[in-house]
């Protein structure tokens, strides 16, 4: 299962310290893991929140680190991709996995895979004994599909405004975090219907 | 792409003032009791969900507010159901929350309300009654209840059983066992109706069923898998595509529920196997009676299976949908997408095999057979590296039931793996985290597993910033007394390696004619042959074929541009950590013969290192922390190694190249050369090692320092008059020539500033540590009780020591206390 889906700065933002991302996205599925570990006191849900927000910002955090080492080892000079180039921009764009241990920040071991497009990376949190095969497709395809639906090449700030885009392809492409097997049949069905709420 | 503008609208939802924002709330009230749903309303909610989100602490929203949103999850409008959902999801869940549960049946609400519900759900049994509703949506005919929430229902019900198993039942348990089978195995093999889309002329023949297709166009001949194409999907063919996504999670957590009922299940399986002759159909609404018909190649194949209880049916079934995937996984798919998927079903199928064969040892014989021959048709192709992972796993787990020989699954795993696909950064994650998880089985049954170290550690010098942490978790598996001291050479070598593996990817990059003209020495000495043998042993694969090279000094030559790449520079950064592992975990397993040869190769490398920048200082300090507790440990080993101790502090070059390494050989030579530590100590070696401390100790007090070096650390000098002492009080013959010294030194230094120290506090430091040891050497006697205390001193065990024991005292106490 995925436990979250994530959007976030990989480059440096003036407004934060170095090294700080900033979560333009975030989508948590499933009930709060909170209320299975065994604790000493319950969370309320304000406090629950909060850990769950602290907890997305230090996966943004570790993947942006992550992102910079690797695309610094690679060497290779970051292309700006015009709109309407975003395949381009996908097969460019940095990719890795993250072993998070347990207890940094989520209560197990997790996985995080990531694609760094220019300035934005793109993670998906998985339990550690996921299918990764899957999991990195999936993530290609969701961030494709998020590259075009949001116009994220171009200027704007559609990511922030238009996030219901997002939820909308996540409910056919990823429900409740499941990852699909999908042939290009099934996924050319769903896709449709994506664009279908797209063009509203 | 991330623009200022993003920044800037961040900023204004952070700061929104209260009554901006009450204006705001107020005015999306007007508009909800409108009832008009157009793109004012859409906006003014992307706009309250931008608000809400940007900070981290919750809001509450007006109660109005929230009771309109709430009633809009059930709009019509897919649009307005992701709007509500997702600012609901951002806001305090109303109070009255237990009410909210009992009210909402979640099988009766769309995709995204559920979603809300679990994300509010505030406890363990809120969590239990979600799946109890879920499964009591499930055990209603599929034509009841509206289609959408099916398909959710089995996404839903794994992420709940992810965190909270326990909330099943065993009627949960075979509910959704025999739905699961129902849906994996007898799913319509006819592409979806609705094909023909209207038209007058739509005439029997165009009603006619086609039948769905395999990847590579021919039609299917077997049941229906993810890996089976149509124009058009039934519903029931959808279910398929779920339920193989959430199979492998359901194998592996219905165990939880299961554990009493064990002996159940065998009993009864014995007890229908006994029976095979009656006929009787385990369920009414089992699809399988209308089975016969269908073509089967794969279920053919296999035992009557409609006797088994649903469990164990629902194990037979997932087999056989297992090894028809690897069948279909063969066939040449005409899309690259349908290809990754291939790859992506080999890895699923291979994993719930191995599930299913945990729990039922006979499947291992059924298994073996597909699992070998998928092996042989892909071990030759790395691109199916990845694949290949899952595969090795079966073989560990189940190789030794079925006798198989496995030595060509770890001639890859452990050879061409790590030695070609190191850069590789997903095949690295997930073999380094294979290791992690079998560590024992693969040091038990895969000899060669510690002798592999070389081609492991490549992943780490091409990408030590992603795999450091599992190797932190790796390497104490990988020091064993056989090899430590090639280990410790090819762990300082290791940026050295890294170089290499880049001068290799670049190598095969640019053609060999090209004149790597911009000064790539490091190039052209990798591709010259009088120098292969050098990068040949630095890329070997195993263990065994020398510690090191003879020509260490000319690689590190060949390489001295490359100590600014990035790869190099971070994997220098780790080598420390790794040492640490590496001292600490070799203690445990070497005997003194062992870890004297270490602190020789410690000696010897100190001066032998890539000259990266802090890279040597970061080693000197790690090596002499080691130093340090290796001779605290076993004294003696200062006596096996006094030789070249005694030389390499003799060299006064040392003072100022290696200055903390020399400091610490020093203080052990003063601490631990001793009769008491070591009976084999003579006066002899007393004196040859102290004359060659002083000798040092007078040459760097007397001259200026060599030009490039900076002046000795003050703590050099007075170590060195430290250890002179200590020798000092244990051949009394020797206390008047460091009398003689300390007294020159303090005369020499009331002229005011001196050539060797250019700080006058340092100086005062140094000199008033020269007073005290000439004072306490006044008395020898004294000076040997302090400078080499006999060790019930320096090791008290007050606890254990009868005549002290605090126990005792307080009992003496007590009977003298109450003596009457």
């Amino acid at each position: 299962m995925v436990r979250c889906f994530l959007i976030h700065t990989v480059c440096p933002v003036n407004a934060l310290g170095a090294g700080e991302s900033r979560v333009l996205y975030c989508r948590v599925f499933g009930p709060d893991e909170s209320l299975f570990t065994d604790q000493e006191r319950e969370f309320s849900p304000e406090e629950r929140r909060v850990l769950q927000r602290e907890q997305t910002a230090v996966v943004a955090r570790q993947v942006h680190s992550a992102a910079s080492l690797s695309r610094g080892a690679a060497g290779r000079l970051l292309m700006e991709a015009l709109p309407g180039e975003e395949a381009l921009a996908l097969q460019e764009a940095d990719s890795g996995v993250l072993r998070l241990r347990a207890g940094d920040p989520f209560p197990e071991e997790m996985s995080a895979l990531w694609l760094g497009v220019q300035s934005l990376g793109f993670t998906l949190v998985c339990e550690p004994h996921e299918n990764l095969l899957l999991a990195e497709g999936t993530l290609r395809t969701l961030t494709r599909h998020c590259l075009e639906h949001l116009h994220l090449l171009g200027p704007g700030s559609e990511v922030l405004l238009r996030s219901d885009r997002i939820d909308a392809l996540l409910s056919r492409l990823l429900p409740h975090g499941q990852l699909l097997f999908l042939n290009h049949r099934f996924a050319h069905s769903l896709e449709k219907e994506v664009a279908a709420y797209m063009t509203k | 792409m991330y623009s200022h503008g993003s920044e800037s609208l961040i900023k204004q939802a952070r700061e929104i003032q209260d009554s901006e924002l009450q204006k705001f709330y107020s005015r999306l009230v007007k508009l909800l009791q409108g009832k008009e749903l157009g793109y004012e309303m859409v906006d003014s909610l992307q706009r309250l969900h931008l608000i809400l989100s940007a900070n981290k602490y919750i809001r509450t929203l007006p109660p109005e507010l929230q009771k309109r949103l709430q009633s809009l999850l059930s709009s019509p409008a897919e649009q307005f159901q992701v709007l509500s959902s997702a600012v609901l999801r951002e806001t305090l869940p109303p109070a009255a929350h237990s009410g909210n549960y009992s009210q909402e049946n979640i099988v009766q609400l769309n995709g995204h309300a559920a979603a809300l519900l679990l994300s509010q759900a505030g406890s363990r049994a809120d969590v239990s009654s979600l799946c109890t509703q879920l499964l009591r949506g499930l055990e209603s005919r599929q034509s009841e209840g509206p289609t959408n929430s099916l398909t959710h229902t089995l996404p839903i019900l794994n992420t709940i059983l992810t965190h909270n198993p326990e909330c099943l039942t065993e009627d949960h348990v075979t509910l959704l066992s025999k739905k699961l089978v129902d849906w994996l195995r007898y799913a319509s093999i006819l592409q979806g109706g609705g094909a023909s889309s209207g038209g007058f002329f739509t005439g029997p023949r165009s009603r006619q069923p086609v039948p769905i297709a395999e990847l590579d166009g021919t039609v299917s001949g077997d049941f229906f898998t993810v890996l089976c194409v149509g124009q058009s999907f039934t519903e029931d063919q959808w279910m398929n595509v779920f339920s193989f996504s959430a199979l492998r999670h359901w194998l592996l957590t219905y165990h939880s529920v299961s554990n009493g009922n064990g002996t159940a299940d065998t009993a009864h399986r014995l007890q229908l196997s006994l029976s095979l002759s009656h006929s009787h159909s385990f369920s009414n609404d089992d699809r399988s009676e209308v089975d016969g018909s269908v073509v089967s190649m794969v279920s053919a194949t296999s035992s009557s299976s409609r006797l088994l209880p649903p469990k164990e049916r629902l194990r037979e079934k997932s087999f056989q949908y297992c090894q028809r995937l690897i069948e279909q996984s063969d066939r040449k798919a005409h899309k690259k997408s349908d290809a990754d998927l291939q790859k992506a079903c080999l890895v699923e199928a291979v994993c719930i095999l191995d599930c299913v064969c945990e729990e039922d040892a006979s499947l291992v014989f059924r298994a073996f057979p597909c699992i070998k021959a998928l092996f042989g048709r892909l071990s030759s192709d790395l691109s199916f590296a990845r694949v290949l992972l899952p595969i090795a796993q079966f073989y560990l787990n189940h190789g030794e039931m079925a006798a198989v020989d496995c030595g060509s699954v770890w001639a890859l795993v452990f050879g061409r793996f790590p030695s070609e696909l190191f850069n590789d950064p997903f095949l690295a994650h997930e073999l380094l985290r294979f290791l992690r998880l079998n560590l024992e089985s693969l040091q038990l049954r895969v000899p060669q597993y510690t002798h592999s170290f070389p081609n492991l550690l490549k992943f780490l010098a091409w990408d030590s910033p992603a795999v450091v942490d599992d190797f932190v978790d790796l390497l104490p598996s990988l020091v064993t007394a056989g090899t430590a001291v090639e280990l410790l050479h090819t762990l300082l070598d290791l940026p050295c390696l890294s170089a290499t593996l880049v001068l290799q990817v670049r190598s095969t990059c640019l053609p060999i004619s090209e004149q790597s003209g911009r000064g790539l020495l490091s190039l052209d000495a990798f591709r010259s042959p009088s120098f292969r043998g050098l990068f040949l042993f630095l890329l070997r694969g195993e263990a065994g074929s020398g510690d090191t090279i003879d020509r260490l000094s000319t690689l590190h030559e060949l390489l001295v541009e490359t100590a600014d790449w990035p790869r190099v520079v971070q994997c220098a950064q780790i080598v420390p950590v790794l040492l640490h592992i590496f001292f600490n975990t070799v203690i445990t397993v070497a005997d003194e013969k062992l870890l004297a040869h270490l602190i020789l190769v410690m000696l010897e490398r100190s001066s032998l290192l890539l000259n990266i920048p802090k890279y040597n200082k970061e080693i000197h300090r790690v090596f002499s922390s080691h130093l340090l507790r290796l001779c605290k440990l076993h004294p003696s080993l200062v006596m096996d190694q006094s030789h070249e101790l005694l030389e390499f502090s003799g060299a006064t070059a040392n003072v100022y190249s290696k200055e903390e390494i020399y400091t610490h050989v020093v203080w052990v030579l003063g601490e631990y050369l001793s009769v008491s530590c070591d009976s084999r100590c003579s006066v002899t070696l007393i004196t040859s090692c102290f004359e060659a401390l002083e000798a040092v100790l007078f040459e760097i007090t007397s001259s200026v320092p060599p030009p490039g070096a900076d002046c000795p650390a003050p703590r050099v000098v007075t170590t060195l008059m430290s250890a002179l002492a200590k020798l000092a009080s244990r051949s009394h013959d020797l206390i008047p020539r460091v009398s003689l010294f300390l007294s020159k030194l303090r005369t020499v230094t009331r002229g005011g500033s001196v050539a060797w120290c250019s700080d006058e506090e340092d100086l005062v430091a140094i000199v008033t540590r020269g007073e005290e040891l000439w004072s306490l050497l006044k008395a020898p006697g004294v000076a040997q009780s302090v400078l080499t205390p006999p060790a019930h001193v320096t090791t008290p065990q007050w606890h254990r020591d009868t005549n002290v024991a605090l126990p005792l005292r307080l009992r003496t106490l007590t009977n003298l206390t109450h003596s009457h």
